[in-house]
């Protein structure tokens, strides 16, 4: 496949604030990349040094095998295949459904055909006279996909386009616009804060904090194998225990992790646990105590503390039910994975990738 | 109504530079922004530097002393002070009434009490004059009637005060309007709720929200007082306008002349920095972005008749008098044979001129109001601050600078059109830019960047999306310049070419010599022809 948008080093300040620092990134034709992190991690500011509105200080930047931005070269953003969705739409208020489609096309273009092709891709070929505002939240970002896929763009930038629709309709229009991206085979770059929408969008998903992509991966490894703390926080529920290295394995309050030998003794660290990776079971003298539980429809989500004074939680199914102040033993879910940052450790807590397995009986042989 | 206006008259109440609160473009300005910008930004700052160099030369710190200048002084901050706060107490009931409350024809009276901005001062001055002056038509009513011979001197302080607030108080009521329709009634109602009565919230916290529009307003009015020319000098008030023009057309030694306009420069950069410092740095925005809710309408009941007096006598004072004043005169003056030949070269005159005037103000607004809404930093700050220059001189100030220059370096253009309209530019070129930057900063940057994507030009982005969405707000700051145009008398006078006689002039050479039935056809007719872009400017405004 060939390479769709290519960053290298691209540097990029305002003031004092670095907002891109020497970021690296590559999508191939046909992939959607999401770019993930809190607000002012640069993750806007990288789409648009891609789009062109902003001259990187150092780096390059190629758009479809073309090179874009770079030291001596400049293309201005009218001349890079590159279509833009932003967050409320940019619809241009004074042009019709149509006409704003048929902007980016020129005559020869086969331009009538063109704009009824795209607005039948989008689902509106019956409302091309309509102005802007006579659309709801959701047609309105159709729109903006429509008018933004007319040219043929070589990718698809698109800044945060759900974020201003009220969550029930966000759903929806999530689901209509990625089947429009599969259909068109569409090169796209998201940017959203929402770590729901970056799973569940991405084949990629990029996590960006104070201008540096700290992880680049599938959904899947992003979540399961974060690549720093940081990471592990800021998509999903991420509790840590702290633990040591000791010839049986990696020693925590909750139990010994087995790791394979691979790591040197008296290291120490942290565990990251997900709620659905935590068990627990009845028991007088279980290591943990239940302080909350929150009922959330298909399940209930339990605040465990632990003798050190940290807060674990667990996700359960309403097979069992505990009251707060019941005892429970705390165990891991079989096959699951857990990532330890360990000190003077790469982040992710073992070379093969795949962190260490606690057996329930293990631990409870531990504990008792 | 028109919350979203925008360039509606309240521009007129909103001359200071706004600030873009957007994301904008990082990328440099181009250089065919840029360059014209500047070139306009060094013609704005070229009267008040040049006046400067001058009276520096002139030396003048003997002069600072003299009786007369200490008594102009004196007399033009008391005129500016009653002025201001007459209409301040004036205008704020006004908006109020016009916004808050069930006045009966609220709206008719909104529109009326905004109007008497298309009366020129000179115009208001020789209205006063002939209505209520010594041997004025009120004094020949009452003499037919009861026999009254002798009425009190309207001339001087009382008869400028008059002129003046009735004249200026729409520039308070412009902004205070437009506040009261911003104002989040969550506000008031969390006060109410939090047991104070009507009165106390409006005095504790509608009030204080309302600061800033009326010392926005409250500064133009004194600006406005401290530039007039055409009320003082009709109503014999020496003001500092006044004296320069009188040592200018009086006297060969022109540095006493620029002594003082160096001092009316000094009053007027005092005022506004005055008015920046009292703004000080609460902030009162909403706190909320959501939809705003219509604001709730307070029942005046018995209080309905008095409120109804006030917004009346002043509908009759500002508007029904000038025009019914201005009508008798013409019409007696037609019946006495007076010529209107000489009125249609006139008109015409004025109307060129000002539409020239115009035209150039929006084509020289233009680069700088790009750079301003789209490039800032510290570049565009400068430049955006020279051509606001204009914004506190008075055109007594800024003409003599210019015919000075003009007579010393630039002698072909002395005594040319090119030269009154370069007057013209840096008096209204603030109000051409205001507006044109505004409607720009409506236009969002991102549907640009969409255009640009899109494969447009920079020139395609500008003339198909960015022009036609930021039309209206253009066109608003033309018909303002336009309007200020035809109204404008001391550049005039100054820097018309022999010969040349707009409305403004021939009204002031008829009025000065106190021939009415002369001056009251051209005054009609300019209040009329002004009429024209003021009600573009409001249906703009209620749209």
């Amino acid at each position: 496949m060939a390479t769709a948008v290519r960053c290298t080093g691209v540097t990029k300040g305002f003031g004092k604030v670095q907002a891109v620092d020497n970021l690296d990134l590559e999508v191939v034709e046909g992939q959607i990349l999401v770019l993930l992190g809190p607000s002012g991690c640069g993750k806007t500011t990288t789409l648009r040094l891609i789009a062109g509105f902003e001259q990187p200080e150092a780096g390059a930047v190629s758009v479809g095998g073309t090179l874009v931005a770079g030291p001596d070269v400049w293309v201005a953003p009218e001349r890079r295949k590159v279509g833009m969705v932003f967050q409320d739409g940019a619809l241009f208020p004074h042009l019709s459904v149509e006409q704003n489609v048929a902007y980016g096309l020129r005559q020869r273009d086969g331009r009538r055909g063109r704009v009824a092709d795209v607005l039948r891709l989008v689902g509106m070929d019956d409302l091309s006279t309509r102005m802007p505002h006579e659309l709801s939240g959701g047609q309105q970002q159709r729109l903006a996909l429509a008018r933004a896929l007319a040219p043929g763009p070589d990718v698809l930038l698109l800044d945060e386009p759900f974020s201003n629709l009220d969550p029930r309709l966000r759903d929806q229009v999530r689901g209509d616009v990625l089947d429009i991206l599969h259909t068109s085979r569409a090169t796209a770059i998201f940017v959203t804060h929402d770590q729901e929408e970056a799973l569940l969008l991405g084949d990629l998903v990029g996590v960006m904090q104070y201008g540096k992509l700290v992880q680049l991966g599938p959904p899947e490894e992003v979540f399961h194998r974060p690549a720093s703390r940081f990471v592990a926080e800021f998509i999903g529920v991420a509790d840590f225990v702290t633990g040591q290295v000791d010839g049986l394995g990696l020693v925590t309050e909750i139990g010994v992790l087995n790791t394979e030998d691979r790591l040197p003794h008296g290291v120490s660290g942290e565990v990251m646990l997900r709620p659905s990776d935590v068990t627990i079971t009845q028991s007088d003298n279980g290591t943990g105590e239940v302080v909350d539980r929150v009922f959330k429809g298909t399940h209930y989500l339990y605040s465990i503390a632990l003798p050190s004074g940290a807060v674990l939680h667990s996700l359960r199914d309403h097979s069992a039910y505990y009251r707060k102040g019941d005892r429970v033993a705390i165990s891991l879910e079989r096959d699951r994975t857990v990532t330890a940052f360990l000190k003077g450790q790469a982040p992710m807590s073992d070379g093969l990738g795949y962190p260490v397995l606690a057996h329930t009986e293990k631990s409870e042989t531990q504990t008792s | 109504m028109q919350t979203t206006a925008v360039t509606s008259p309240e521009q007129i109440g909103s001359f200071t530079p706004l600030r873009a609160a957007r994301r904008v473009k990082h990328v440099r300005p181009p250089l065919f922004i840029l360059l014209p910008a500047a070139a306009v930004a060094a013609a704005m700052a070229l009267p008040l530097v040049y006046l400067i160099l001058r009276a520096a030369g002139a030396g003048g710190a003997d002069l600072l002393f003299h009786t007369t200048v200490v008594q102009t002084l004196g007399r033009t901050l008391l005129l500016i002070v009653s002025v201001t706060a007459a209409s301040i107490a004036i205008a704020v009931p006004i908006a109020w009434l016009t916004v808050r409350t069930d006045l009966p024809f609220r709206r008719f009276w909104g529109v009326v009490t905004v109007l008497p901005l298309v009366v020129p001062t000179y115009v208001g001055g020789f209205i006063i004059v002939v209505a209520l002056g010594p041997r004025g038509m009120l004094q020949g009513l009452l003499e037919n009637l009861f026999g009254v011979e002798r009425i009190p001197d309207f001339y001087g302080f009382p008869g400028a005060m008059l002129t003046l607030t009735i004249l200026s108080f729409p520039y308070v009521v412009f902004p205070v309007r437009a506040a009261l329709w911003r104002l989040d009634p969550a506000l008031e109602e969390t006060s109410l709720g939090l047991g104070s009565s009507a009165r106390t919230t409006f005095f504790r916290v509608t009030l204080p929200l309302l600061r800033p529009a009326i010392l926005a307003g409250g500064l133009l009015v004194a600006l406005y007082t401290l530039s007039d020319f055409g009320a003082v000098s009709l109503l014999q008030y020496e003001t500092f306008t006044w004296s320069i023009f009188v040592q200018y057309e009086s006297s060969l030694d022109r540095s006493l002349a620029s002594f003082l306009s160096l001092m009316l420069v000094v009053v007027a950069l005092g005022i506004v920095s005055l008015e920046a410092m009292s703004r000080g740095k609460s902030k009162y925005y909403r706190s909320t972005n959501g939809a705003v809710r219509p604001v709730s309408i307070v029942r005046l009941g018995l209080w309905r008749w008095p409120a109804l007096a006030l917004c009346a006598s002043v509908g009759i004072l500002a508007l029904a008098l000038p025009l019914g004043v201005l009508s008798y005169w013409t019409v007696r003056g037609v019946l006495a044979g007076e010529p209107l030949l000489l009125l249609w070269s006139a008109a015409q005159n004025s109307l060129l001129i000002s539409g020239l005037a115009a035209l150039v103000s929006v084509a020289a607004a233009l680069p700088i109001a790009i750079l301003a809404a789209r490039h800032p930093g510290w570049t565009t700050s400068v430049l955006e601050r020279m051509a606001f220059v204009g914004f506190a001189l008075p055109g007594v100030v800024i003409a003599l600078a210019l015919v000075y220059f003009g007579a010393k370096f630039a002698s072909p253009l002395y005594q040319t059109h090119a030269l009154l309209v370069l007057a013209y530019l840096v008096l209204f070129l603030p109000a051409g830019l205001s507006a044109t930057k505004a409607s720009l900063l409506q236009v969002s940057p991102q549907l640009e960047e969409a255009a640009h994507s899109l494969g447009s030009s920079p020139f395609r982005v500008f003339s198909s999306i960015t022009a036609p969405l930021a039309r209206p707000g253009i066109l608003a700051g033309g018909a303002l310049v336009f309007l200020l145009t035809m109204k404008e008398l001391p550049a005039t006078l100054i820097l018309g070419p022999i010969g040349f006689e707009t409305l403004a002039t021939s009204i002031w050479s008829a009025t000065s010599e106190a021939f009415f039935a002369q001056a009251a056809a051209p005054a009609l007719l300019l209040v009329l022809a002004a009429s024209i872009p003021m009600a573009f400017l409001i249906l703009r405004g209620h749209r």
